[in-house]
């Protein structure tokens, strides 16, 4: 025989009715003291039972005040993600820590050889090389947030199911992992551009502004990933061929000045409107004398701040709003 | 009867709970299959569905050590992801008092790091501050065992034997006080020792005021440390209440 399953409930509590209105006992305010709700257990429906005692049915999202200030609160979690993050990836590689400056530099020579000696894309650009350099640098940063992006809530399944913490921090995490990254990346940069003939002047500290707000894009962007990443796998197919795409079209490999001698209108503010184009154009006209640019540098500086803003933003906030689907299912 | 002195801590509400499967690899996964599915926009055909949990209503209250017991397969797991708040219920609802936390068999930390580090990760992720990690770092360590036989704190977790990565799990998860802990097979792997002072952790942690589900397959276990025992069979529940009952009638239901 079966036993019956109410050793711990009165039989009422079983007959919970889901569709029972709620709208009227909602408004009503029930002290919350430990007799009252001991006195007052016996006949409630389960639904009843739970409102009364302040339990939530777990997947209640937080408000976004609230969802970044549970963030905040995470900061050191995020911080030693990242760090541990970074010695992981090159803990098993001889050189270590030597890759995060040794990658952009074979980086930069690969399409140097390519673009710059076999192909004579530059057009007589008088330094060629630190402009093709700081392209393939800015979008190295970008590339590389979209492909640990994607891969951060899938990545990184066990730790979600295992504790609660905002997920967020994730993304967030890869995205600092790889905002560090580009800092050395852009010392390396800094020499090359030197090395190549350009002066030091007081320009390049538009650098920091311009980091600042590519910064900001990619984080979005990276969040951006990280959800769209978890619901649609097989975009993960498709991100070298969109990488590509976008690599070719924002002028890394060729001056900018070829997009105005084949477009014109709409199609060239198109164009130009690619925030990787505007990224590598604010960065140029800091390290580079006399760059030659796509838009005036106001209407650039401009263009980066509603990208990283609405990118920032959107990215954040599309995030939050599939906050309890992560690690589900 | 229902004590009136008692706080819930997690309600299940008649809870559902469906698995929804992509099946790859069947027959109707060519490309040309997929591609037809996709331009006509018909339903997928390979979606297949599991329902784990049929219809789950359970009330649990503060200080309560839960046992839940069932055959491979009938849903334990299922029913601990729900209310840990993994799982999306399908219908129903399970409420639960703050965040329930999941230790299961495969809770994974970073394989690649040293175990020390894998203890300061675990506790941040938990919200501790940086100052109380420091302050509670070497004790989890002590408690978990691993440097019983060496230096093994400071070697990668990926080194680790699964009877110590589910020590070291266990301690970092234990920590902290839970509001409700659900603790999935997680001790199985432990050696005698280890289980002895992790049973007497969630003793403990009951004391605290906390919540303690405990799925496992040895009877011992749950006897010493449940005296409320849930027997879910095919996704239902076919007995709730005090252990020693339960587990008899689990047993005759086993023996046949
Ligand atoms: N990720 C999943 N996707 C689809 N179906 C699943 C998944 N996990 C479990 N199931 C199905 O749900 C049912 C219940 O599985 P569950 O893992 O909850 O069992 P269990 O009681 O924990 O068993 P065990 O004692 O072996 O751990 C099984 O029929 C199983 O096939
Ligand atoms: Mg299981």
């Amino acid at each position: 025989m079966l036993l019956p399953v109410s050793f711990y409930q009165e039989p009422e509590h079983q007959a919970s009715d889901p569709a029972a209105p709620e709208g009227p006992t909602r408004s009503e305010h029930h002290p919350m003291t430990e007799t009252a709700v001991a006195s007052a257990d016996a006949g409630l429906s389960l639904k009843e039972l739970a409102r009364r005692n302040g339990l939530s049915a777990s997947g209640r999202l937080p408000s976004l005040p609230e969802y970044t200030r549970q963030l905040w609160a995470y900061r050191h979690f995020i911080g030693a993600h990242a760090s541990a993050k970074m010695t992981s990836a090159l803990g098993n590689t001889k050189l270590g820590a030597v890759w995060q400056v040794l990658t952009p530099i074979i980086n930069a020579a690969v399409y140097y050889v390519i673009f710059g000696v076999v192909l004579k894309a530059h057009g007589n650009m008088p330094n060629f090389i630190a402009y093709l350099c700081v392209g393939v640098f800015v979008f190295q940063f970008t590339q590389s947030v979209v492909q640990t992006g994607q891969n951060t809530i899938v990545g990184n399944l066990g730790l979600i199911r295992a504790l609660h913490f905002p997920r967020a921090s994730l993304p967030l995490s890869a995205a600092l992992v790889e905002i560090r990254n580009f800092v050395v990346a852009l010392v390396v940069l800094m020499g090359i551009v030197l090395v190549t003939g350009e002066p030091l002047t007081l320009e390049w500290l538009l650098v920091l502004p311009a980091l600042l707000l590519q910064s900001v894009f990619n984080t979005g962007l990276g969040l951006f990933m990280a959800r769209y990443g978890a619901k649609n796998r097989d975009i993960r197919q498709l991100i070298p061929f969109i990488m590509r795409f976008w690599l070719y079209g924002s002028a890394v490999l060729y001056p900018v000045t070829k997009f105005a001698d084949v477009l014109s209108g709409w199609q060239l503010q198109v164009v130009e409107a690619n925030p990787m184009l505007v990224f590598i154009e604010l960065m140029r006209h800091a390290l580079i004398e006399g760059a030659p640019l796509a838009n005036s540098p106001t209407v650039l500086w401009i263009q980066a701040a509603i990208w990283a803003l609405t990118v920032g933003v959107g990215g954040y906030v599309y995030f939050w709003r599939g906050e309890k689907g992560y690690g589900r299912g | 009867m229902a004590d009136s002195e008692r706080i819930p801590t997690v309600v299940a509400d008649d809870a559902h709970i469906i698995y929804k499967i992509h099946q790859a690899g069947s027959a109707s996964s060519s490309p040309l299959a997929s591609f037809k599915r996709l331009t006509t926009r018909s339903k997928n055909a390979n979606i297949r569905e599991v329902h784990a949990v049929k219809g789950v209503s359970f009330v649990a209250y503060k200080g309560e050590a839960i046992g839940l017991i069932g055959t491979n397969g009938s849903g334990k797991s299922t029913l601990l992801r729900a209310v840990a708040g993994l799982l999306p219920v399908s219908r129903g609802a399970i409420y639960a008092a703050g965040q329930p936390s999941l230790l299961g068999v495969n809770a994974a930390l970073m394989n690649e790091l040293p175990g020390d580090r894998n203890v300061e990760l675990g506790c941040l992720a938990m919200g501790m501050t940086p100052a109380e990690v420091k302050a509670r770092k070497d004790d989890i360590i002590e408690f978990s065992g691993i440097n019983d036989k060496g230096d093994f704190s400071s070697l990668p977790m990926r080194t680790y034997s699964s009877g110590m990565s589910a020590r070291l799990r266990f301690s970092i998860a234990a920590a902290k006080k839970h509001d409700v802990l659900l603790i999935d097979e997680a001790l199985a792997t432990g050696d005698a020792k280890f289980r002895k002072r992790s049973e007497q952790r969630v003793r403990e942690l009951r004391a605290e005021a906390g919540t303690v589900f405990l799925v496992s397959h040895s009877e011992q276990s749950i006897r010493d440390t449940c005296e409320r025992c849930i027997w879910l069979e095919a996704g239902e529940i076919r007995a709730d209440g005090p252990t020693g009952d339960v587990m008899k009638e689990y047993e005759a239901f086993s023996r046949r």
